[in-house]
């Protein structure tokens, strides 16, 4: 009950923010909530139950494209919807052919799941439509997109954590544990990733859709951003990805240095958080989270 | 007749690059999404050769494929091994973990191409007159590409087959966890196996680059083919996966021949899919 109340204030806090910065710490606090939605909104399936989805950014390009195509057309609340529609489409479609099997057909299929969108979309508007990009214009403020995302981020832990109590976290973490076993107890495994992973994928694409106003200018190339699916996973990484609070735990800092490489080593940044990335697999598999337990698990014994 | 020769040689190239992947998932049961990096990094290699030392590409495949099996030698050494010490024989944990460490080095290896030699599509002309093949004009350089593909990937199954080590190598393959009763040193035959995995990939990344146009950033692609060929052949099937290979060339031509080139991804991802809900263990793989 306490902690539900602190992080209902540290909510609170956190939505009053933006009345008092300025538009650049505005454009990096919008930053670090979209990320702690995707890497939080990744963890609830894929931190439980080792099924490691590299498609992050299919499902959040798109959700960005989707209101880049309808802006004009429907009123926002409707665009936000299609976008979740569409991403839980896509999720179902994804999980009903590969989630049956075993998880490294999961893993290879959203691999290669970014490029195929993205492909089909540029194949469609070049050869259909005639036009590639698109303009956003919606009657947004920065501080309506950080809100909006501040919300999805809240539901993003708060569903984590919601789902940790229920029947369906606790047969993820036996799928995660061990699929065979979780069989065996009668978990139907199929079912269950699957609406875990449809869960998780709806949030993401949500992610795409209400970061998009802050493009104005849309094009395959730009939303489907490989580097998007790969932050999300090393941020879930690094603060511990079966953990409540690991992703948000991750998620900050990285962000912060992302933004400091791309702006002092633009050309190379890329390598520095390729080798980060390989540095958390290899010395902290399960996070800072974990490794701060063990940590005070060996002080506490010592001070026995 | 065209699009069927055209295939073919597509599939060659292909089936090479799928051969190595088998290898490194089979024999050293590291998943390398990172794959298609060192492929990619073999042609920007082939290139530079060809336009800085004015090296044939013929005689510079024969300097690559052994700095191939060297890169994978010390990247299973020093990457892959202290995972699989790690995992400690539970297959579930050294899959997860090198699929992680692999996508890393993807991003790494990705970085470094684009700051070598930038973004943009690169290719070279060379021995690029048509020969008359079955009414067909192919380009002598696919043809040469082609012969290369058959020769290593001919090379591969009579090796594996009936050598000495090839009986090795399918031992640790077959049963990781019997082969040492029997003498054979595992961490040694994985190594040589990723190894062998990274110089098939490397000669395949050169021979692309003799006849294709190619960017940094098309490494993704080139690993998501090769996968999708290994499991369409069985995984760790040598033969299936030269069938699967060739197979992918010929669909992919004939899509990007009567449909759009911009749809040969899809129709790769429409086999995959198939593949999975008929026979996920594979076209030509045994039933577990």
């Amino acid at each position: 009950m306490i902690r539900l109340a602190i992080a209902l204030l540290g909510l609170v806090a956190l939505a009053v923010v933006p009345l008092f910065v300025s538009e650049y710490e505005l454009g990096l606090m919008i930053g670090m909530a979209t990320y702690v939605a995707l890497a939080s909104a990744w963890a609830l399936f894929s931190g439980q139950t080792n099924y490691i989805s590299l498609a992050t950014v299919a499902f959040y390009g798109t959700g960005a494209y989707t209101v880049a195509v309808l802006n004009e057309s429907l009123p926002y609340p409707a665009v936000i919807l299609c976008a979740a529609l569409i991403g839980a489409g896509m999720a179902l479609l994804v999980g009903l052919s590969t989630l049956r099997l075993s998880g490294i057909y999961f893993v290879i299929f959203t691999f290669g799941l970014a490029e195929l969108v993205r492909q089909l979309i540029t194949w469609y508007e070049v050869s259909i439509t005639g036009t590639l990009g698109r303009y956003i214009f919606l009657d947004l403020t920065a501080r309506d997109i950080y809100w909006q995302m501040l919300a999805l981020a809240a539901i993003a832990i708060g569903l984590t954590a919601w789902t940790n109590r229920t029947r369906l976290g606790l047969a993820l973490r036996a799928i995660g544990d061990d699929e065979v076993v979780a069989a065996h107890s009668g978990i139907h495994l199929a079912r269950t990733k699957l609406i875990a992973f449809t869960l998780s994928a709806t949030l993401i694409t949500l992610v795409g859709a209400v970061a998009s106003p802050r493009w104005v200018y849309v094009e395959p190339l730009i939303v489907f951003n490989p580097t998007v699916s790969f932050l999300t996973v090393i941020m879930a990484l690094l603060g511990g990805a079966n953990r409540l609070w690991g992703p948000l735990v991750g998620a900050v800092p990285l962000f912060l240095l992302f933004e400091w490489l791309s702006i002092n080593f633009p050309d190379t940044y890329p390598i520095f958080l390729g080798m980060l990335f390989i540095a958390v697999v290899f010395v902290l598999p399960n996070g800072v989270l974990a490794g701060l337990d063990d940590l005070r698990a060996r002080f506490g014994r010592r001070g026995k | 007749m065209t699009t069927l020769v055209l295939g073919l040689v597509l599939g060659g190239t292909y089936a090479l690059l799928a051969l190595g992947l088998t290898l490194q998932y089979g024999i050293a049961r590291i998943m390398n999404l990172a794959y298609g990096e060192v492929t990619l990094l073999a042609a920007f290699g082939l290139v530079f050769l060809f336009q800085t030392a004015g090296l044939p590409p013929l005689v510079a495949i024969i300097l690559i494929a052994p700095a191939g099996y060297l890169t994978g030698w010390l990247l299973y050494t020093f990457m892959m091994r202290p995972l699989v010490q790690r995992a400690g024989g539970k297959p579930g944990k050294l899959e997860v973990d090198s699929i992680l460490a692999t996508f890393g080095l993807l991003f790494v290896l990705q970085g470094i191409m684009l700051v070598l030699f930038g973004a943009n599509f690169t290719s070279i002309s060379y021995l690029d007159q048509g020969i008359n093949v079955l009414g067909v004009s192919v380009a002598l350089n696919r043809l040469i590409a082609f012969g290369i593909c058959l020769v290593a990937g001919v090379g591969l199954i009579v090796l594996l087959h009936w050598s000495r080590w090839g009986l090795i190598l399918r031992a640790v393959a077959l049963t990781p966890g019997s082969a040492p009763l029997v003498g054979i040193d595992v961490n040694k035959v994985s190594r040589q196996g990723f190894a062998l995995g990274t110089a098939l990939a490397a000669v395949g990344g050169a021979s692309i680059a003799m006849y294709q146009t190619f960017s940094a950033n098309d490494g993704v692609i080139f690993t998501m083919k090769a996968l999708i060929i290994v499991i369409m052949g069985g995984v760790g099937n040598v033969a299936g996966a030269l069938a699967a290979g060739f197979a992918l060339g010929l669909v992919e031509t004939f899509v990007a021949t009567t449909f759009d080139p911009g749809l040969t991804l899809a129709a790769t991802f429409a086999i995959f899919l198939a593949v999975l809900i008929w026979r996920p263990q594979g076209l030509f793989g045994r039933r577990s």
